[in-house]
């Protein structure tokens, strides 16, 4: 019939695709082997530029090709007029630019970018800015083009403020976009410092320069600006508050403060002849630059951690020689220098005492807030408003229920401790998956409070008893503690960090699941250890209490290990020092 | 007979409009009616088809508020011309001069465009009407003297051929059935879209952005965080069915989303411009309505609309070409006036257009005007108003924005209006203007129904106070029917001719391919329904077997995609 048209059958489509496909590869293999003999004679010619492209553009990760091709575009470079080579450098982009809507996550094509764009003789910027824009508006989690945006940006001195630009409208397309929010951490710093003293220079942007690292700058963002952007992100996590992105954006905003680095204790033992010093951030005893002057006279000691297990600690020790504070009727005046950070703390050892210790005072300001930062109380008040709103919408809302503990603890953590301890409730309920970590964070947050507590009433006495604590920290603060009760919680390890108790004398675990012992180790004052009922099983695990030669008490009872033969006569022999054993 | 393909369904430029407005303001000639019984065989009888033209499209008003020349020519000559009307028939010497360059039939429009200049009114009855109209065209001259350079009649008309102006304003959702069935049949290579950029609406006297996607919640200047919240968890929310849903059964969406304690703004934004119904529409058609909303959304953009580059009239011409691929032929300027009918049969077997020629047919698919009793009970009618504006009822950033606008009922008896406007990107209109379409249910004439809101969102004659709205440069008014009130069935028609309805009155097509397929299914029961079209490169076009054209050919102004679908397979 007239006009009536026939359609191809699979089979004849299959068969014609087949030869194609067959027919594309002859091609194919054959131009592979001319490049390949092409580069082992060494011809760097403009045909093989033309091979390698026919390759490269059915399939742009062939490494080879692409190092091939920069081989012979650096020869060209060194035979060839500028102007050729601008051009030789633009249609080099231009075919990038085929290969990379091929594969727009091609390592090798973006890489050759990079290399092409920091050799064009007369590169277009602005081009290349909108290429990634339009790379960007395709998918905006495209990491490849990400890297190679941050290169033309830096390289073309992007003003900041045109970058913040960018980031609010990759946020407002669609803002569960953790480059972007990041890219917005790293440049508000830098566009809004944080400085009491001048208004923020947003009318004029500072240039990023290398000496002007994000990294190198104050992380700080001024007041002004920092409003802006919890309005934003408030924006965010009420439209829709289980996208995480935004919400870890949201803390980095609360929480930039830094604590001051400095020595915060000097502890020295006239029995021991030791001498331990705390930190404001884990230092390597090895390598940390001290000083240690006693009655005016530097001492040569040698500094160490605490415990062989790990070289970076919040506390140091060393021993003083044989013999030089020994004498009680002795005074001693005591300096520790922290050379590189040009600080230092003294500690007067008086006629008559056999310790003493200096130590600023801690308040909760310095200890423990450093995790929310040290914003002006109204806005953090304002900011768990705010949250709470969204919390009586969303009662269920993990994110929101972490950020209402977080601002919690920023503002009052004694007087919110109540609710703190209610929501990290919901939050194991409402997400079983990270129960443990809300355990972990709910410990740490007991732990703070008691070290609050427990540096108003000035004493060193330091008791956690039934509070579910599951795991031990900031254990550098307890550096003074004499007394440890823990009793009745879910603690299965007493950390190697748990050797920072200098002064310890006596350890109660009772009611707990500790199998580990491995932080009661030189702990020079220990006399008591009270383990009753936790799951102590060899008598390998308690070898770390040999190392405590004071230790005259051990309560075991209720542990697996009792249950072994010859355990009493073994137990002699490993701890010699106690007399007192319970089994 | 039209000289213009698919109806009511068609597109027009801006002088082609102008031609069939002239076309429905001239007196409908009686139809001749011929007798070609000298065609019929033994057992044959005749059946005549009616002429459709004069009754779909009725109550047709043009006002142009821009001067007529330019600027300059305009101040020296006529300005202060408040009788300028008394030119409407002295066509050609107030012609601009860049007329001459056109070609004669282009001319010719130019001469009913020059004649319409102030107002022209279809309906002849309504004296009265003219009479209120004709202060405004003193106001409208006062006009001319603007503080902005504006785009004159002339250059309207100059520029026609770059206007594509729907008769039917309708939107695609982005999973609605039509996109579906453009993808399923490949027929969506012959067309390009573009998103509708943003969902608006009228209210308290102000055009303001409807969000309705997450980004637009997210950017959303007007909503409180608390109201992001809430907007979001409803939408999340009524995605699925829930007991508290039924709990709502047969009462109202309304009550329902007052008892969701939203707020104003947002039970506005669900209630008129996501599900788009009106207060007392129940609830199980709010929530399908809001349904269908939300899975069109973020499909193609971030509303749930699409438009097609160069107006609706594209998207019967998609199926058409896809038709003429596989050999259907159409005729421009033939009209069928009767179906030969086998008595003993009482099938169609040929059909007889107005030139006498007798085509034989198995099928037949037509219109329901061509067949309608005029007498049966009175037909719902669209209220229809296509405005060229200079600006966009809510500026922004951007210039190109594609908005639709949902306007809830002005006054208690006004209907709800559907406005959509579009922007020069969208191919059917010039850079410096807006198109912009109006529709809604019939309450009264086009004029009645649509005026009102024409004055409150632009800038008119009859609204000089809001000189901040955008000015109407040119508009027309009509009322067209709306299909979806008319009976399919029931016409006593031979078994193989088949009836469709014209457009409908809603937003998205489902209604058009829903009557579509039936039809399809019918001729063709065992048949797929538009079926993927075969790429261009396995089709095998062999000369060879020349025989006579098939005997089937489609009617002249079909505007049904239907029907072309039907002649696709009929080959």
């Amino acid at each position: 019939m007239h006009g009536r048209i026939k359609i191809k059958s699979t089979a004849q489509q299959e068969e014609e695709k087949r030869k194609e496909r067959e027919k594309k590869l002859k091609i194919y293999v054959s131009a592979r082997d001319t490049c390949f003999s092409k580069r082992k004679e060494g011809i760097l010619d403009e045909e093989a530029l033309q091979v390698t492209q026919q390759l490269l553009s059915s399939n742009p990760d062939f490494a080879t090709l692409w190092n091939y091709r920069r081989e012979i575009l650096m020869h060209l470079e060194t035979v060839k007029e500028k102007d050729e080579v601008q051009k030789i450098y633009e249609a080099e982009l231009a075919f990038l630019e085929s290969c990379l809507k091929l594969n727009p996550k091609s390592y090798g094509s973006w890489h050759h970018r990079c290399w092409v764009s920091a050799r064009l003789p007369r590169p277009d910027w602005s081009r290349e800015l909108s290429l990634c824009d339009r790379c960007l508006s395709l998918d905006d989690r495209n990491f490849h083009c990400w890297d190679y945006r941050r290169m033309v940006v830096k390289v073309s001195g992007v003003p900041v403020a045109q970058e913040l630009g960018f980031t609010d409208r990759l946020i407002g397309s669609n803002f569960s976009n953790y480059s972007s929010w990041h890219y917005r951490s790293t440049l508000l710093p830098l566009l809004h410092p944080e400085s009491p003293e001048s208004p923020s220079p947003s009318h004029e942007p500072p240039q990023p320069s290398p000496s002007h690292s994000p990294q190198t700058q104050s992380h700080r963002v001024c007041e002004e600006q920092l409003l802006k952007e919890y309005e934003l992100v408030q924006n965010a996590f009420f439209t829709d508050p289980n996208d995480q992105s935004a919400w870890f954006y949201y803390r980095w905003l609360l929480g930039r403060a830094e604590r001051e680095e400095m020595i915060s204790c000097v502890y020295v033992s006239r029995d021991e002849e030791r001498v331990a010093v705390a930190f404001s951030r884990p230092v390597n005893a090895q390598s940390v630059s001290l000083l240690l002057v006693l009655d005016g006279q530097p001492q040569k000691v040698e500094w160490k951690s605490v415990h062989p297990r790990f070289k970076h600690s919040p506390v140091c020790i060393c021993d003083l020689p044989p013999g030089t504070i020994s004498d009680i009727t002795n005074e001693h005046n005591l300096t520790v220098h922290w050379t590189e950070k040009y600080t230092h703390r003294d500690c007067a050892l008086y006629t008559g005492r056999t310790e003493s210790w200096c130590r600023d005072s801690a308040t909760d300001q310095e200890l423990f807030r450093s995790e929310l930062s040290v914003e002006k109380t109204s806005v953090l008040q304002s900011e768990l408003q705010s949250c709470n709103q969204l919390l009586e919408l969303e009662p269920l809302n993990k994110w929101c229920l972490l950020t209402i503990v977080l601002l919690m603890r920023a503002l009052d953590p004694l007087g919110y401790e109540k609710e703190t301890l209610a929501h990290f409730q919901t939050l194991k309920e409402v997400d079983p998956m990270r129960s443990a970590y809300y355990s972990d964070l709910c410990s740490k947050f007991i732990i703070e409070n008691t070290v609050l507590k427990m540096e108003y009433a000035e004493v060193r006495v330091f008791s956690i008893t039934d509070k579910n604590l599951t795991t031990l920290c900031h254990l550098d603060q307890l550096l003074l503690v004499t007394h440890i009760n823990l009793s009745s919680n879910q603690l299965q390890q007493l950390p190697p960090q748990f050797a920072m108790l200098q002064c310890l004398e006596v350890l109660e675990v009772d009611n707990n699941r500790i199998e580990n012992l491995e932080g009661v180790y030189h702990l020079p004052k220990l006399e008591e250890v009270l383990l009753k009922n936790n799951k102590i099983s060899a008598l390998a695990d308690l070898q770390p209490l040999a190392s405590c030669p004071k230790l005259r008490r051990l309560d075991l009872r209720g542990n697996p290990v009792t249950q072994a033969a010859n355990i009493e006569s073994e137990l002699t022999a490993l701890l010699p020092s106690v007399t007192d054993l319970l089994l | 007979m039209r000289s213009y393909y698919a109806a009511n369904w068609a597109s027009f430029t801006f002088n082609g409009l102008l031609s069939w407005i002239q076309q429905y303001q001239e007196e409908p000639q009686p139809k001749e009616v011929q007798d070609w019984s000298s065609l019929l065989d033994e057992g044959e009888e005749l059946v005549y088809l009616s002429n459709p033209d004069s009754a779909s499209i009725s109550n047709l008003q043009v006002f142009c508020f821009t001067s007529e020349e330019d600027e300059e020519e305009a101040q020296s000559s006529d300005l202060p011309n408040p009788t300028e009307e008394k030119a409407v028939n002295e066509d050609t010497d107030v012609k601009p001069s860049a007329d001459s360059n056109e070609e004669a039939t282009t001319e010719k429009q130019e001469t009913v465009g020059g004649a319409e200049e102030e107002q022209l009114q279809v309906t002849p009855t309504e004296g009265e009407e003219q009479d209120t109209d004709k202060p405004h065209l003193s106001t409208a001259q006062s006009q001319l003297e603007p503080t902005r350079k504006r785009i004159t009649y002339a250059h309207l008309v100059k520029e026609g051929r770059r206007f594509n102006i729907d008769l039917v304003s309708k939107l695609m959702y982005s999973r609605g059935s039509l996109v579906d069935l453009l993808i399923k049949s490949n027929v969506s290579r012959y067309a390009e879209f573009k998103n509708v950029t943003r969902i608006l609406t009228y209210r308290n006297g102000n055009v303001e952005q409807v969000p309705c996607s997450r980004a637009d919640v997210f950017a959303s200047r007007q909503l409180s965080v608390v109201e992001k919240r809430k907007l979001m968890r409803f939408l999340t929310s009524c995605m699925e069915e829930t007991e508290e849903h039924q709990a709502y059964s047969g009462r109202p969406y309304l009550e329902f989303l007052c008892d969701q304690k939203l707020g104003d703004n947002l039970q506005h934004f669900l209630l008129h411009s996501i599900a788009m119904v009106t207060e007392d529409t129940p609830i199980e058609e709010g929530l399908a309505a809001t349904r269908h909303f939300l899975r069109s959304l973020g499909r193609y953009g971030n509303t749930p609309f699409l438009f097609p580059l160069y107006g609706l009239g594209e998207i019967p011409q998609c199926f058409c070409r896809m038709c003429a691929v596989f050999g259907g032929i159409y005729c421009l300027r033939h009209s069928v006036d009767c179906l030969v009918v086998d008595k003993d049969t009482n099938r169609c077997k040929a059909v007889i257009d107005n030139r006498g020629q007798r085509i034989s047919c198995s099928h037949f698919v037509v219109e329901d005007s061509y067949v309608g009793k005029k007498a049966a009970a009175p037909r719902r009618l669209l209220s229809r108003a296509v405005l060229i504006t200079d600006g966009s009822v809510l500026p922004s950033d951007s210039d190109q924005q594609v908005s639709m606008v949902t306007i809830p009922p002005v006054a208690a008896r006004y209907p709800v209006v559907k406005m959509v406007e579009l922007c020069p990107s969208t191919m059917t209109c010039i850079p410096g203007t807006y198109l912009v379409h109006l529709t809604c249910q019939s309450a009264g004439s086009a004029y009645e129904d649509l005026a009102p809101v024409v004055t409150r969102c632009f800038h008119t004659p009859d609204s000089p106070d809001q000189e901040n709205r955008p000015s109407v440069l040119w508009c027309v008014y009509f009322n067209m029917v709306d299909g979806s009130g008319v009976e399919l069935e029931g016409h006593g028609l031979p078994s193989n001719v088949y009836v469709c309805s014209g457009l409908d009155s809603t937003l998205g097509h489902e209604y058009a391919i829903r009557q579509a397929e039936l039809i399809f299914q019918k001729i063709l029961p065992e048949e797929d329904f538009c079926p993927p079209a075969p790429n261009p490169e396995d089709i095998i076009y062999d000369g060879e077997n020349p025989s006579t054209p098939a005997g089937e050919e489609d009617e002249d102004g079909a505007g049904e995609e239907g029907k072309r679908e039907q002649s696709q397979t009929q080959e």
